[in-house]
Order: structure tokens, then C-alpha cells, then sequence
């Protein structure tokens, strides 16, 4: 039985598909069968993130209407084994998602997977609640500033009330903090929060910290999630996540600036 | 169509209560008549009631006890507190039977050899509310009439109400709302004052006019001469 994990926010922009992707691109290389599912209808990201774009036949709301099945709708990822996307309809809203449509087609997948990443659109609306609804867990993505952190509270505290785990009387969804975008000086400087800040006001568990990297931008760019990119900072602190969440105890890197070297130093770097 | 010739209402009045200790009339007229000399217009023709919580034991004689209150022209309309037996004897000569709303004024149970039932009105106690996780920002929780206690933090954007007192244990962000019936003996309690707004029974501070010392500190904030008042929680 697959886990059913959203990565969600509230706010738009903080990382939501990135983070999807490279989550969900590590957890297959680690050898588990992972799908990833855009739940952005009309604002389809995931693919050109993933790098898939052009292979898009069907989508996930023809899979609820019943016009296509799973194995029709699924991407397989060309580069990771067990790695699956089902892309978003471009052409419709977010009212083309309905409760039973989507439980059905997580119960479909639960039965081939281990993991299903549900890639939350940003707000609070119809379509971040459907993301959010059948999750057994959630990725929290903040950027360090106090609007995301916010909006990230509201979202944890809908996680709470309104999700299926909370309806049911269940266990409730196991939340995660993912801070994104995170830039040491900057924070040393006093222009972004710290992860001390971020903490205090969230109070839940730390699953990673990404910093601020032109690795991230080019891994969208150029289609290839960062996780691929094992020598970027970004990319090893996404995998460091990924182990966190899987189950093992990793120390946080990237937190501090870096001390410049003498010869950075003399030559600038 | 005619008018109504009368309406039928309730209301309520104050009346002098007599708190009889002894059923020695003669010694009662003579005490009483001195106590009303003493301010004879404020007793004449005032209605009385007799409270007989202290006389349990005993046999009352209602008819002398009637004409002696009304010899000394006070107007004597009823008892309260009796027993059963009192009661009755109390009603055969014309006295209505009262009952005593406060509390503390409850017929004091006489003390008892045999095993009689005694049916003791309880007190209702209605427990806080307790909210055991942080309350997020959109969440609103009220605590209708009771206190509420909050263990995590209550976050920007969440607001807690109470008609009792707030309790917060973690940083108070958001907005509490306490004594929101109007009740202004209700406090704010928390661990860490920096609320976005404070208010307890319809006085209200905004975060602008907390910034002052106890900003981030533990405080508890209570109303006063229809304004607020902020204190620090721990002494020092």
C-alpha cells in the first residue's frame, strides 16, 4: 500500500512542484515505485519540471471522466526507473476534480505503488484541498519570510480540520517542514528569517532545508530535477530530505554561510 | 370591543427579611419594637417576610407571630425556609411560602440521627476547554461559557474567545477574546505576549499598544476602569 504524500504551502511560488519532482525523483532512485500526480489543473508545471512535456497524452482529469485509464494517463520517466507522472489537464478547472473521482484513481494507484506525491497548486481553494484530502502525510514548503510562513500555518492547520485523517478521526496527517529558498547571508544580515524563526512559529518537524541555488533554476529549466544533479548543493540537501523521510536521521547542511577561502578571498569569488 | 379590565405580570421586589432565631414571642416584640423606634418611617407598613432557616426544630405559632408583626405595623406577607410542616401551618394562617433564590441562604439542614434523604442542589462546574495543538492561523476556537486553555500557540491570523479566561502556554499571536459575554473579572494568561489583539469584555488593545515592555514576555492582561491593564505573569 502506497503512502500518499501532498507537498503543499498555501502560497504560490515557494517551491511546491520542484520539490514534488525531486522528491518524488528521489524516492525512486532509492528503488521505490513512486508516481508523481499534478493536482494544478489548468496551470500543468509538473511536465515541463519533469521534463515530459511532450509526451503528455492524457491527463489525470480523463482518468477521473473515465476517458482514458491509468496505464494510458501514466508518464514513465525515461531517465529513473519506477518513477510515473500523471500531468495535469491544461484545459479545464479545478472543478473537474471530484472527491470520489480522485479517491478512486488513488485507490487504483495505492495498489502498484509506494509512494504517490499529490503536487499541491497554491491557495486554499478547491484544488489545494483535493490535493490535501487523502493524505497520509504533508510536505509543508516555506520559503523564509513571514507571508509564506503564514500561509503555511493555514495550510497546517486545514491539514488538521479538514483532511480525511481528521474527518475519519484517524491518526492525523504527519507533517513535515521543507524550507526552500534559503539563503545564509542573507538570513546572517537579518533579511530573511531563520530556520530558528521558522520553527518557533510553525512547530513541527524539520524535514530539510534547501538553499538558495542557480541549480534549481536550471534544473526547471532544462526539464531535469534537481535531485539528478548529485554535486549541487540544492540537489544533496534534497536527498538529505529524502532520507529524513524515509526514516533516518541526517544533520542538517547548508544552514551557516560559507567561509570564503584566502584565495576567494583575494581573487573575489 | 372592550378593554382588559387587569394584566397579569411577574417582577421582581426587594423585600425586608425578618431572620427569626427564637420562637420566644414575647422577647421578639420586645427587641423589634426598639429596633423600629429607631427608624420608625422605614419600618411602618413594610412588607416582611419571615426566614425560618434557623428554627427547624421547633413549632412556630404562625397566628401569634402574625398579629405581633402586624401590632408593631409592619405588614408580614410571608415565611421562607421552613420545613414542610411550617409551611403548611404557615399558609393555614393566610403567610405565603417564599422561596429563597441566593445560594448561601439555602435552609441550613438540621443536624440528623435518623437516616432521611437529603437532596443537596449541586453546583454546576463546566470544565475548560483544552485545546491540546496550536491553533493555526484561520482557526477560530470559542469556549462558550467556560475557561479555554491552549497548550501549543495560537498563530497570526487565529483567534481563541472565551467567556471565561484565556490560558495560553505557548506564544499568543493571533487575537484572544476573553469575558466575551461581558464578563470583566476574565484574564488573558500566556507564556509569551505578542498578540496581534487583546480583549476582555468588549476593551480591546491592538498589537500597536502592547509594544511596551512586556511585549514577548509571559503577561496577563485583565481589564480595568473599562480599560486594559498588562502585568507581568511571573513576579521579577
Amino acid at each position: 500500500m502506497a503512502k500518499i504524500i501532498v507537498v503543499t504551502s498555501g502560497k504560490g511560488g515557494v517551491g511546491k512542484t520542484t520539490s514534488s519532482a525531486a522528491i518524488g525523483t528521489g524516492l525512486a532512485l532509492k528503488g521505490y515505485k513512486t508516481a508523481i500526480i499534478d493536482f494544478d489543473i489548468g496551470l500543468r508545471n509538473l511536465d515541463l519540471i519533469m521534463g515530459c512535456e511532450r509526451r503528455v497524452v492524457y491527463d489525470f482529469v480523463n482518468v477521473i471522466n473515465g476517458e482514458a485509464n491509468l496505464n494510458q494517463a501514466l508518464i514513465k520517466d525515461k531517465r529513473v526507473e519506477k518513477l510515473f507522472i500523471l500531468p495535469a489537464s491544461q484545459t479545464r478547472d479545478k472543478d473537474a476534480l471530484t472527491r470520489e473521482g480522485v479517491e478512486r484513481v488513488l485507490n487504483e494507484l495505492k495498489d502498484k505503488f509506494d509512494f504517490i506525491i499529490c503536487d499541491s497548486p497554491a491557495g486554499i481553494e478547491a484544488g489545494a484541498m483535493m490535493a490535501l484530502y487523502f493524505a497520509d502525510e504533508a510536505i509543508v514548503t516555506t520559503n523564509p519570510e513571514v507571508s509564506s510562513v503564514r500561509d503555511s500555518d493555514r495550510i497546517l492547520g486545514i491539514l488538521q480540520s479538514k483532511s480525511k485523517r481528521a474527518e475519519d478521526g484517524l491518526e492525523p496527517v504527519k507533517e513535515h517542514l521543507l524550507l526552500t529558498r534559503y539563503n545564509p547571508s542573507r538570513v546572517a544580515a537579518g533579511e530573511m528569517l531563520s530556520v530558528e524563526d521558522v520553527q518557533e512559529i510553525l512547530a513541527i518537524d524539520l524535514l530539510g532545508v534547501i538553499p538558495e541555488s542557480t541549480a534549481v533554476l536550471n534544473a526547471s529549466n532544462s526539464g531535469q530535477p534537481v535531485v539528478l544533479d548529485g554535486e549541487s548543493d540544492a540537489g544533496q540537501a534534497y536527498n538529505d530530505a529524502i532520507n529524513r523521510l524515509l526514516g533516518e536521521i541526517v544533520d542538517f547542511r547548508f544552514l551557516n554561510v560559507e567561509k570564503k577561502g584566502i584565495l576567494k578571498r583575494i581573487f573575489g569569488g | 370591543m372592550s378593554e382588559q379590565t387587569f394584566e397579569l405580570k411577574g417582577n421582581l421586589f426587594t423585600l425586608s427579611v425578618l431572620h427569626l432565631f427564637s420562637v420566644d414571642i414575647t422577647q421578639l416584640r420586645k427587641e423589634l419594637d426598639e429596633k423600629i423606634s429607631q427608624a420608625p418611617k422605614f419600618f411602618i407598613g413594610a412588607p416582611i417576610v419571615i426566614n425560618l432557616a434557623k428554627l427547624h426544630d421547633t413549632n412556630v405559632d404562625f397566628a401569634t407571630l402574625k398579629q405581633t408583626l402586624i401590632d408593631l405595623q409592619l405588614n408580614p406577607v410571608g415565611i421562607c425556609n421552613g420545613t414542610e410542616q411550617q409551611n403548611e401551618a404557615a399558609k393555614a394562617v393566610k403567610l405565603s411560602v417564599l422561596n429563597y433564590s441566593k445560594d448561601n441562604a439555602k435552609p441550613v439542614q438540621p443536624k440528623q440521627n435518623n437516616t432521611e434523604v437529603v437532596e443537596v442542589e449541586k453546583e454546576v462546574y463546566l470544565p475548560p476547554q483544552i485545546v491540546q495543538t496550536t491553533v493555526r492561523s484561520g482557526q477560530q476556537i470559542y469556549a462558550k461559557n467556560r475557561d479555554l486553555i491552549v497548550l501549543g500557540a495560537v498563530s497570526h491570523g487565529a483567534e481563541v474567545i472565551a467567556d471565561g479566561n484565556i490560558h495560553i502556554y505557548g506564544t499568543l499571536r493571533g487575537r484572544a477574546i476573553a469575558g466575551a459575554q461581558g464578563y470583566d473579572e476574565a484574564a488573558i494568561y500566556c507564556q509569551r505576549l505578542e498578540a496581534e489583539l487583546v480583549s476582555i469584555n468588549g476593551s480591546y488593545w491592538i498589537s500597536d499598544s502592547l509594544q511596551g515592555e512586556l511585549w514577548g514576555k509571559a503577561a496577563q492582561v485583565k481589564q480595568k476602569n473599562d480599560s486594559l491593564e498588562i502585568t507581568a505573569l511571573v513576579k521579577g
